[in-house]
């Protein structure tokens, strides 16, 4: 019975490959690869997902995180596109997905991928210390035009956080000097400790520091203000936070989507299950907490929006690498 | 005292069978994830991680934390019988816990080592209980001049050690800071030495070295010398356990000073790493004994082990307080507060003291556990010796093997494990250290960094480590001092010997 069942599952399924859509669902264990080290912003996002799959039982079959994140990241890409037609193999990721292979030679391609989904935007704003002289965003770039300019830190290297000050340099003529470090949580303490004059961390980043009221914010990049909440610090809400724009500085939005991938030569009707279950996922009560409490954007982009959104994003850093000659030759 | 209180409030927390059965789970499900090398202790919490997405964070903390104290002795076992270190930070037992194995003391140095491990964390805890308040703004000072300081200290602390000659420890280190290079570089985002292999980018992994050319290297020799194997002869008892432990008060001041050294390098946060190196340096520089370090010597084993998890155990409080991992493991575990739903950052012992305190009074009662229950498998790891090598040998390079390859399931890490075993045969026939380059290849990229974050800092200039802060130009100082002490101390005994010579 269950064989001729399976036999008649697979027939159909060869029938059908090309046109319609038959119902394609996990036979083993798939593999969740998250493209950072554990504990790095991807790292959550992707348990987050594993655990809310499992508590909700969205899927049958059970879940294996592994952390690839060498080589910021490119270690998981590399291995996430390695068998191009595995369809029990997922890849989480940010844009760097579509950006590391413009900056080096990464042994991966970024079409080696087909976007399943984009569940979250991260924020990225100006953070400086809790004691440093400047009270808005303005006075701050003015001093940032003075004399040598300021130290400025961030995550990695040409990564999103070199390419924003790169950005706010261009629009506003401020001198930065760029410091990479190996994480956002580095260049948060950095800054509490008066180490760098600012960063550009997202909101989860520099949390810690910001209720302990170390560090402060000056400005959203984001064409609006953030969702209102209980205040965070001693004096401030998410939502006090004015957006870049509104501060003077003429960059209207900059955000991080958090995204999900498959090899491209999976069927359609893989991606088809995979994009349902992860639209299932962000309408849980629990990925509503994980948004809140990591104060990102929620949204779901998937299909045709998703390659638009992924085009636009990646002309944008095209632009900035060009600029700074940074593009792999 | 405030924390007293705190901590109190803590073990009532901490302490419910519960809990205690956790522990006891955790610590033996460590113990075996740390004797297979490339399991390792990051991975064994990975892998425990989705099971405590139910469990209230207290729960989950515990468990987390014991496996991490299991793996770490686990870590050492493997170290001190077949010369296999599972974790970076053992790779220091391995000198002189392995040649005491050879020569039919595994029970003692097994013992020896869970005992100055066991002391060691306690010191951390204590440290962690008093210090909690002022650790938070003592590792806020570090920025990247400062942690160049403590890099270059822990490597001046191993150039010219004693026995060997000096520069034949600064060839092998400079090797190892090569084979750091290899990967991606994470100030300008571009890949060295690549060569065109997809599999290089995520760089050369230290277990994959470690495994060539402790495990594979010795394996060559042994065969070389006719399958001999001094360990066959020894007999376990009891008795050993009990003398090993007596023995411990001896001990005392190797035990403060790698305590001391393990706390300040889990603090600021140099890492266990750092911590067990710089600690087997200075015992051997210290000691009376000095000749007889490298070949078997009782303080060889405890000093590296004691710093280590006095390290270990220190990290967790820059995890906590200030959300800045000190160990692949405390990312891990970091990771798993934040799906939680706690914030690691400074309010956290504000916000939720029942989660801080009761991790903190676990320490406490998970060490004591892990210390007895690890004491306890003593005479089975160490009968594992009476097996003979014929058998035992290629056990040991299928478990290599394996370990190599589940560590990131990439074919060319084997193929890599092969050359590494026959360039650590290689020095040991011709008496190059393998300790410099293994310690390079370890803490060389974060050296890196450090240097050229500093050296964007100061625009090029060198001074910065000076100047930067009495802080970063005190370790400089130290560093200094331990680099050219050889020099220093040979140019004293050449002032001294005509003065010799004229008297006589």
């Amino acid at each position: 019975m269950f064989k001729t069942k399976l036999i008649a599952t697979v027939l159909a399924g060869a029938l059908y490959a090309a046109g319609a859509s038959a119902a394609w669902s996990p036979e083993k264990p798939v593999e969740f690869v998250v493209t950072s080290g554990a504990g790095g912003g991807t790292d959550i996002f992707t348990r987050t997902i594993q655990s809310i799959i499992v508590k909700n039982k969205l899927m049958n079959v059970p879940i294996v995180v592994v952390n690839k994140g060498g080589g910021a990241g490119s270690e998981g890409y590399i291995h996430g596109a390695s068998e191009q037609d595995n369809p029990h193999r997922v890849t989480f990721g940010t844009n760097n997905e579509y950006l590391l292979p413009l900056v080096a030679k990464m042994g991966y391609a970024a079409e080696g991928f087909t976007p399943v989904a984009a569940l979250a935007l991260d924020e990225f704003l100006i953070w400086v210390n809790a004691k440093a002289p400047y009270a808005d965003a303005k006075s701050f770039i003015d001093a940032a035009k003075k004399g040598d300019g300021l130290r400025m830190g961030g995550s990695q290297s040409k990564d999103t956080d070199q390419t924003l000050v790169s950005i706010i340099s261009e629009a506003t003529g401020a001198k930065f000097t760029y410091i990479p470090f190996k994480s956002g949580g580095e260049a948060a303490i950095q800054l509490a400790g008066a180490h760098i004059d600012a960063n550009v961390n997202n909101p989860n980043e520099n949390i810690g520091q910001f209720k302990a009221n170390m560090v402060r914010p000056l400005c959203v990049f984001s064409t609006k203000r953030m969702a209102p909440g209980p205040k965070i610090s001693k004096d401030m809400a998410w939502s006090d936070i004015p957006t870049c724009k509104e501060s003077g500085i003429p960059v209207d939005n900059y955000q991080m989507p958090r995204t999900i991938w498959l090899p491209s030569g999976v069927a359609p009707e893989v991606l088809a299950f995979y994009t349902d279950v992860m639209h299932k996922v962000q309408e849980t009560p629990e990925w509503k907490a994980y948004i809140e409490r990591t104060s990102q954007t929620g949204t779901f982009l998937s299909g045709d929006e998703l390659r638009k959104y992924i085009t636009a994003d990646t002309a944008r850093a095209y632009g900035v690498f060009k600029r700074e000659g940074w593009l792999a030759k | 005292m405030d924390n007293f209180s705190n901590l109190m409030d803590g073990f009532a927390i901490a302490f419910s069978m519960f809990h205690l059965a956790l522990m006891a789970a955790g610590v033996l499900l460590g113990i075996l994830v740390g004797v297979l090398p490339g399991l390792g202790a990051p991975n064994g919490v990975s892998l425990l991680l989705p099971l405590t997405f139910t469990m209230d964070p207290v729960s989950a903390i515990i468990l987390l934390t014991s496996m991490y104290w299991g793996a770490l002795f686990g870590g050492s076992t493997t170290s001190i019988l077949f010369n296999i270190p599972g974790e970076p930070s053992s790779v220091a037992t391995t000198f002189d816990g392995y040649p005491m194995a050879q020569q039919g003391h595994a029970t003692h140095a097994l013992t020896l080592a869970f005992m100055s491990a066991g002391t060691g964390a306690m010191f951390g805890v204590v440290v962690i209980t008093v210090l909690s308040g002022w650790v938070t703004e003592f590792a806020l000072k570090f920025s990247s001049p400062e942690y160049f300081a403590v890099f270059l200290l822990t490597f001046a602390s191993f150039i010219g050690m004693g026995s060997g000659s000096a520069f034949k420890a600064i060839v092998s280190m400079m090797l190892g800071f090569a084979f750091a290079t290899v990967g991606m570089d994470g100030i300008s985002g571009n890949m060295r030495l690549t060569f065109g292999f997809p599999d290089l980018v995520k760089g050369i992994s230290f277990l994959v070295a470690v495994i060539g050319l402790f495990g594979i290297g010795e394996l060559l020799q042994t065969m070389e010398e006719g399958l001999r194997f001094d360990g066959i002869h020894a007999r376990v008892r009891i008795r050993d356990v009990l003398k090993a432990i007596a023995s411990m008060p001896g001990h005392w001041l190797t035990l403060l000073r790698s305590a001391i050294i393990g706390a300040w390098m889990g603090i600021t946060p140099g890492g266990p790493t750092a911590a067990s190196f710089m600690s087997y340096g200075l015992a051997k520089r210290f000691s009376r004994r000095k000749e007889h370090f490298g070949k078997g010597e009782p303080a060889g084993v405890v000093a590296p082990e004691t710093a280590d998890h006095s390290a270990g155990t220190c990290a967790i409080l820059p995890m906590l307080a200030l959300g800045v991992p000190g160990s692949a493991t405390a990312a891990v575990m970091m990771g798993g507060l934040m799906i939680w739903g706690l914030t690691p950052g400074p309010m956290l012992f504000i916000e939720r003291p029942d989660f801080v305190w009761g991790t903190i009074a676990s320490m406490y009662l998970g060490n004591v556990m892990a210390v007895v229950l690890v004491l306890a498998t003593v005479p089975m790891f160490a009968a594992i010796l009476r097996i003979p090598f014929s058998i035992i040998g290629p056990m040991i390079v299928v478990v290599c093997f394996i370990g190599a390859y589940s560590i990131s399931g990439s074919r060319l890490d084997l193929w890599l494990a092969v050359p590494f075993g026959i360039l650590g045969y290689t020095f040991k026939k011709l008496g190059y250290p393998i300790a410099p380059m293994v310690l390079a290849m370890v803490l060389g990229d974060k050296a890196e960094d450090a240097l050229r974050q500093s050296m964007i800092m100061s625009k090029g200039s060198l001074g910065i480590f000076w100047t930067n802060s009495t802080l970063s130009a005190t370790i400089m100082v130290l560093a200094m001092l331990l680099l050219f002490w050889p020099g220093v101390s040979l140019i004293i005994k050449r002032l001294r010997k005509p003065a010799v010579a004229a008297t006589a």
